[in-house]
């Protein structure tokens, strides 16, 4: 089955029916209609999976992907456009230029954490960029699977935008046939895996993985701000994003503080008892509450800890002191637990965070622009954000994605047409001019190989100093002696004028 | 003795200790790269010529130049390339500093092949210092003389500490693999790339492949043909064929292809003179491995031998050569061919052979000789390959403006001037907000309300900072 779709996508592709600007306009004008008229549907799907309220589906996913398709509509003339490139001596005549095109069939793995927004933003620029795609939705986020494969083809090209649902014998199923590009969005170890397949093929990929993002706070910052910002990032969609910040890195002196204003901050956002709150989310599965909870084994919360299996509820949960080399610090969260870990300075956090692996997100909270920037140039990860969480990823102009074990590739905005697109460099000549090219063919000798050389040359304009100091002095020079030249011109019309005037006057 | 994996994490700790960082340490060791070349041309172009019997004016355009003009290239423009990339925001973000840093990867282990064995192995070396990387340098020990000489050379000009050479054959980069790098850099053929994908895989490791193909050749139409010969034969022979652009097969109609033949035979005449072998502008077979298998080609062939066809076991010589009659499915149509063998294959109309050329799989370049702009913009249209370039060979990758790379099995990623730079670098996108606009903020915070809602969705929407301004 998953052959069939695959192959029929292929064919739809070689059709060359993607390839016309009009089509891909207009089936991201039915993608957009899908979601608006669907809203009511997709939520109620995100509820059944994952407790999602009523408002984090149009905040978390519908808003991102509406925008995401209102700027490809916008740009996609200009995106698809060649691009022109600075010549060289020997093509200055020619037309050289990068040519976006398709690259084919793209396979695009959703997870279960914001099904619609990582399986239909990818679609997004998949489609931006004139390919085919397969879909292949989580199948954990059921519900929100099962709609999309029953909704996509109702607005969508069927052919050439198959859904495939089902689990990991499908997925491996789908992973054995060929592709133009691969895009996941998952665990470090799937990514892997996925990897693995893809270069059976040769096929590019891009993996949006995860990893755990440190959260480090200043103790001179404003904490009250800063808690608040990082409660809201931390417990949206229950603490199962992949740029949650995932711990937090502070010093001693502060951790009081930042218990009390995180504790403050719960209860603004989800009232006395967050399982009664509309507006917080549940667990996806019970493989995860187990999980999650299991983390949590042998450490006492300061803040919630409290959890309903038949729910696969867990409350809001903060640890204090906890120690590095803990189960919880091993492995990414991806829960609403989140751990105080002690550093004794800036100095130590940026040791602890460069001990491990580069994360997806960094987040900073610090009043001292000097102290971010060392801390920015001092260690690497996907993105950071600044005194806030998250923020980055809704900036489509900034690319989105992940370095090291945190992933490969990015998205977003137009980053997600290039990445799912071939920059074909083109070099159009004409066969006139034969001449010069004689200097490039045997038998040679070393006056033809010097003007080769010359004309190969590149850049065309010499930008170094002394060139540029040398062409400032001239111009200076040169200057000066029209100066002169115009002043002596005067000078002698001058003195001519003013016989000519005295003579005049007393004639 | 250093072993591989101690190699590699001694240049770990060394990239750890930010030294590669500082645009000023970069250009330095870019100067010293280009002083290596420039001092030492000779003994290069000695070593080409004993590796390929590479002529000198051939070594000195495809390998010692275009390194130096990379070298240049990158020198002028690192300042500039280093600096942060300011972004386009949006309403909610106006007052934030948004803006994408370029940062170096790591370790990068770069693969060299046999064919071009310093500009294929420097020129991803350049753009890897210039984006602030340690580099473990491997090159191909099939070119035995440039492999040793770059051990030499290297690690004399170059900082020992974060640059290493490695030597080895297919065993020792097999072990090689085994460690984890942050990139890899890979010339060479698909067979490898798989296991070098699949090695990288383990890790997580971001990959670039350059690989080759049947780069096809298709004169057609109105066009010169004089020319179009001339640049063929050029493009084709150029280091015995032995390039991954090269032209591999020529198509065309059955009258082009007459009045081709005579221009062909004329040009290499006039190239090589009627005794190719005696001139010393034609190239040698690398190894006699691969001027076996080009001879076994030959005889395979179901094609017939129109100019050329001699060859020489002694010399690794083997004879500019053409065949006409090639069917698809001949033996020389299977492989890429990497020798200074021509088929000529006909077709009846422009749309037959680009049906062929899309039957098989995508070329890292693609080539078409005509004087009609109609035809070269069909072909370009309908097909697709890692680069194009009308009525000439090989020479778009000479441009370092121009992003060189395949796609499909002809590879994945690129390289070349800025292309290079941003292939050993991560573009790390960064957001500085303030402490200000918090009531801006508390919008996305729960309890939810529809109000909150409809507020947000106009302040992150990429069209509202236009209807505001």
């Amino acid at each position: 089955m998953e052959r069939q779709a695959v192959q029929r996508a292929k064919e739809a592709f070689l059709s060359g029916r993607t390839r016309p600007l009009e089509f891909r306009l207009q089936q991201l004008h039915a993608l957009k209609t899908m979601i608006t008229e669907k809203e009511a549907e997709i939520s109620s799907a995100l509820k059944q999976d994952i407790n999602r309220s009523q408002y984090d589906t149009p905040l978390l996913e519908l808003i991102g992907i509406e925008n995401e398709i209102k700027l490809a509509l916008e740009k996609l003339a200009e995106w698809a456009a060649p691009r022109p490139v600075e010549r060289s001596l020997l093509t200055i005549s020619d037309e050289v230029y990068v040519q976006p095109e398709p690259l084919g069939v793209v396979l695009i793995i959703g997870a279960w954490n914001y099904p619609w927004a990582v399986t239909l933003q990818p679609l997004v620029g998949a489609i931006a960029a004139g390919n085919a795609a397969v879909v292949k939705p989580s199948e954990l986020s059921e519900h929100s699977s099962l709609l999309l494969r029953a909704l996509l083809p109702r607005y969508l090209d069927k052919d050439l935008y198959p859904v495939v649902t089902g689990g990991v014998s499908e997925t491996q199923e789908l992973l054995k046939q060929r592709f133009d590009h691969v895009f996941y969005t998952g665990s470090s170890t799937v990514g892997k895996l996925v990897m693995e397949a893809a270069a059976r093929h040769l096929t590019p990929v891009t993996l949006e993985l995860g990893g755990k993002s440190p959260c480090y706070i200043d103790k001179d910052c404003d904490i009250r701000v800063a808690c608040r910002r990082i409660t809201w990032g931390k417990f949206v969609n229950c603490g199962q994003t992949c740029i949650a910040p995932d711990f937090i890195l502070c010093e001693p002196c502060i951790q009081g503080r930042v218990v009390d204003a995180i504790r403050q901050t719960l209860l603004e956002f989800y009232g006395a008892d967050p399982k009664c709150s509309p507006d917080y989310g549940r667990i996806i599965n019970q493989r995860h509450f187990i999980r999650v909870m299991g983390l949590m084994e042998g450490y006492t919360p300061v803040v919630g800890g409290q959890s309903d299996a038949s729910q696969r509820y867990i409350a809001p949960t903060v640890l204090k002191d906890v120690p590095p080399h803990s189960r919880m610090m091993q492995e990414e969260i991806f829960g609403p637990l989140l751990p105080i870990v002690a550093v004794s300075d800036m100095d130590d956090a940026i040791r602890f965070i460069n001990e491990r692996e580069k994360p997806l997100a960094l987040y900073i909270f610090c009043s001292d622009k000097k102290a971010t920037k060392r801390m920015i140039e001092e260690t690497s990860s996907g993105g950071v954000t600044v005194n806030d969480v998250m923020m980055h990823y809704t900036l489509s102009s900034l690319p989105f994605g992940g370095v090291g074990q945190s992933g490969m590739g990015n998205y977003h905005g137009k980053h997600t047409f290039d990445q799912l697109s071939h920059h074909r460099a083109c070099l159009v000549r004409s066969l006139r001019m034969e001449n010069v090219n004689l200097a490039r063919y045997p038998p040679q000798d070393r006056r033809r190989a010097r003007r080769v050389q010359m004309a190969l040359r590149s850049p065309m304009i010499d930008m170094s100093k002394r060139t540029f100091v040398w062409a400032v002095t001239a111009t200076i020079i040169g200057f000066g002696l029209f100066i002169t030249l115009l002043v002596i011109l005067l000078i002698a019309s001058g003195l001519n004028c003013t016989c000519w005037y005295w003579r005049g006057f007393y004639n | 003795m250093e072993t591989q994996s101690q190699v590699v994490d001694r240049l770990r700790s060394v990239f750890r200790s930010g030294i590669t960082i500082p645009v000023e340490f970069r250009l330095t060791q870019l100067n010293k790269l280009m002083s290596m070349i420039q001092e030492n041309e000779e003994q290069i172009l000695k070593a080409l010529h004993e590796d390929l019997a590479k002529p000198k004016f051939e070594a000195i355009m495809s390998e010692v130049d275009i390194v130096v003009n990379e070298l240049y290239f990158a020198i002028t423009n690192l300042t500039s390339w280093i600096q942060p990339e300011y972004v386009s925001k949006n309403l909610a973000t106006k007052l934030d500093d948004c803006f994408v840093r370029r940062e170096p990867l790591g370790v990068v282990l770069i693969i060299g092949p046999w064919n071009y064995p310093l500009h294929l192995l420097l020129l991803p070396l350049v753009s890897a210092i210039a984006a602030g990387n340690c580099a473990v340098i491997k090159p191909s020990e099939v070119s035995a003389h440039t492999d040793r000489l770059m051990a030499e050379l290297i690690p004399k000009y170059l900082s020992q500490d974060c640059y290493t050479v490695v030597r080895g054959a297919a065993e020792e980069t097999t072990t090689l693999l085994l460690n984890r790098f942050d990139h890899i850099f890979y010339t060479g053929s698909q067979t490898v790339a798989r296991i070098i994908m699949r090695a990288a895989s383990v890790h997580l490791t971001p990959v670039t492949l350059e690989l080759g193909g049947k780069c096809p050749c298709f004169i057609y139409g109105r066009v010169d043909i004089v020319a179009a010969a001339r640049r063929l034969v050029w493009s084709k022979y150029f280091n015995a064929g032995q390039s991954c652009v090269a032209p591999d097969y020529v198509l065309c109609s059955p009258d082009t292809r007459d009045a081709l033949l005579p221009a062909l035979r004329q040009t290499l005449e006039e190239f090589y003179s009627k005794e190719p072998q005696t001139s010393p502008d034609m190239s040698r077979i690398v190894s006699p491995r691969h001027w076996t298998r080009l001879m076994e080609l030959l005889t395979r062939s179901a094609g017939k031998v129109v100019v050329g066809g001699e060859s020489d076991r002694e010399d690794k010589y083997i004879a500019p050569t053409v065949l006409v009659n090639v069917a698809e499915d001949d033996a020389l149509m299977a492989e890429e061919i990497f020798g200074p063998i021509l088929p000529i294959l006909t077709v009846e109309s422009l749309e037959e052979g680009i049906a062929l050329i899309n039957r098989q799989e995508k070329p890292l370049a693609l080539y078409v000789f005509s004087d009609e702009s109609s035809v070269v913009n069909t072909v370009l249209e309908k097909t697709s390959s890692g680069g194009f370039c009308s009525n000439d060979g090989i020479i778009h990758m000479c441009l370092p403006t121009l992003p060189f790379g395949g796609v499909g099995t002809s590879g994945y990623g690129s390289y070349h001037g800025r292309w290079g730079f941003e292939t050993f670098s991560h573009r790390r996108a960064c957001m500085l907000r303030g402490w200000a606009l918090e009531r801006l903020n508390s919008l996305r915070y729960p309890p939810y309300t529809e109000t909150k809602l409809s507020w947000l969705r106009w302040t992150t929407s990429a069209k509202s900072s236009c209807s505001l301004m």
